[in-house]
């Protein structure tokens, strides 16, 4: 078993530490596997595209600028459902078929792109779509749009919950469980576990989110 | 009590935690749920009665869940605060997003207040729930 520890940004913040970690996990990652990648829980290099986003996102909003406010919903809310439904659909049932280690490398490098991918394409889809919703009259008691809106903000309601409640914590969790020095192959099942079904019910309810978007740009 | 609770095996079983992740899961359900509510009239002024009772809720929850972290020992608090200040940045800057987007919207009085601290029950909870689920497999 080796630990290597690299310094992120952020000196004495853990949560940017990388660990190389080669664990002796119990269910089977021996010690002549080969290393596993760097784990690095938030990926710091990818930070400054987020503030790129949420500054692009401020100034479409402050300026109410159409381009770019359609641009973070449909851009946002495309890379969400796909996202969402890519991952609980079919990458999902694929992790939950491969062993512990497999499933442990997998997540190393995939879980931590997650925790910033996410968050951003939430946010640029959700406070765009709150200022289009205004922009175009769609939330007036009147407007045919209105109780499609409703239904969305309850189908997104649902997925926070779910995403915010159950989803992000698991993914986070198995990140920290896998820089430990003797990382715990039965937890990140169960964690990965919690994951992968998860994410196939905000992939399901994203099918939902098609339908009423489809609609109301129809109606 | 039971032998079996001396036995090597149910010393070896997995600790149990109070439902702390769970209750805070329960107080963010409730402010979206008033969200959603408050959004839906928006920009015109909400009926404020429901939502009122669910940020109540809401707070109580987090109160609930305030006393019994105060109880627990033996628990991983550095992992707990390492991975809660990280996620209370993160999630402070979207519920601020939220709040801008009302705010740029003319969002005022009551309902603006309303939204205000439910979005602070958002801000708490998410971290809350993210660090207690590390921390509690620190622990083990």
């Amino acid at each position: 078993m080796s630990t290597v520890s690299h310094r992120g940004i952020n000196a004495g913040d853990a949560v940017t530490d990388q660990a190389h970690v080669m664990p002796a996990m119990g269910t089977g990652l021996g010690a002549d596997a080969a290393p596993r990648p760097a784990i690095q829980i938030v990926p710091v290099k990818g930070l400054p595209i987020v503030a790129v986003v949420v500054i692009f996102l401020v100034v479409s909003i402050a300026a109410d600028w159409g381009w770019g406010l359609d641009f973070s919903h449909v851009a946002g809310g495309g890379l969400w459902t796909g996202i969402d439904l890519f991952v609980g659909l079919v990458i999902g049932p694929i992790l939950g078929r491969l062993s512990i280690p497999a499933r442990a490398e997998f997540s190393a490098r995939f879980m931590p792109k997650m925790v910033l991918i996410m968050p951003t394409v939430v946010l640029m889809t959700l406070a765009s779509g709150l200022q289009l919703a205004l922009r175009d009259h769609n939330l007036d008691p009147s407007n045919p749009n209105h109780a499609w809106l409703i239904a969305s903000f309850v189908v997104v309601g649902i997925m926070a919950v779910i995403a915010l409640g159950i989803l992000e914590p698991a993914n986070i969790a198995v990140l920290f469980e896998m820089k430990k020095p003797q990382p715990d192959g039965e937890i990140i099942a169960k964690l990965m576990r919690r994951f992968i079904y998860t994410a196939g019910i905000t992939g399901l309810m994203q099918i939902a989110t098609l339908i009423i978007m489809t609609r109301v740009t129809t109606q | 009590m039971s032998a079996q609770a001396h036995s090597p095996a149910a010393d070896a079983s997995p600790r149990r935690y109070p439902p702390v992740a769970e209750l805070a899961v329960a107080s963010l359900a409730l402010v979206i749920i008033g969200g959603i509510f408050m959004a839906s009239y928006f920009p015109r002024r909400p009926p404020l009665g429901l939502p009122i009772a669910l940020l109540g809720g809401s707070v109580i929850l987090v109160a609930a869940n305030t006393v019994i972290l105060t109880r627990l020992r033996e628990f991983a608090w550095d992992k707990f605060f390492l991975v809660g200040r990280w996620a209370l940045a993160a999630y402070v800057i979207q519920a601020g997003m939220i709040e801008y987007a009302f705010v740029h919207n003319h969002a005022s009085g009551g309902p603006l207040v309303l939204l205000t601290l439910m979005l602070v029950m958002f801000a708490l909870n998410v971290p809350l729930i993210i660090s207690f689920t590390v921390a509690r497999y620190q622990t083990d």
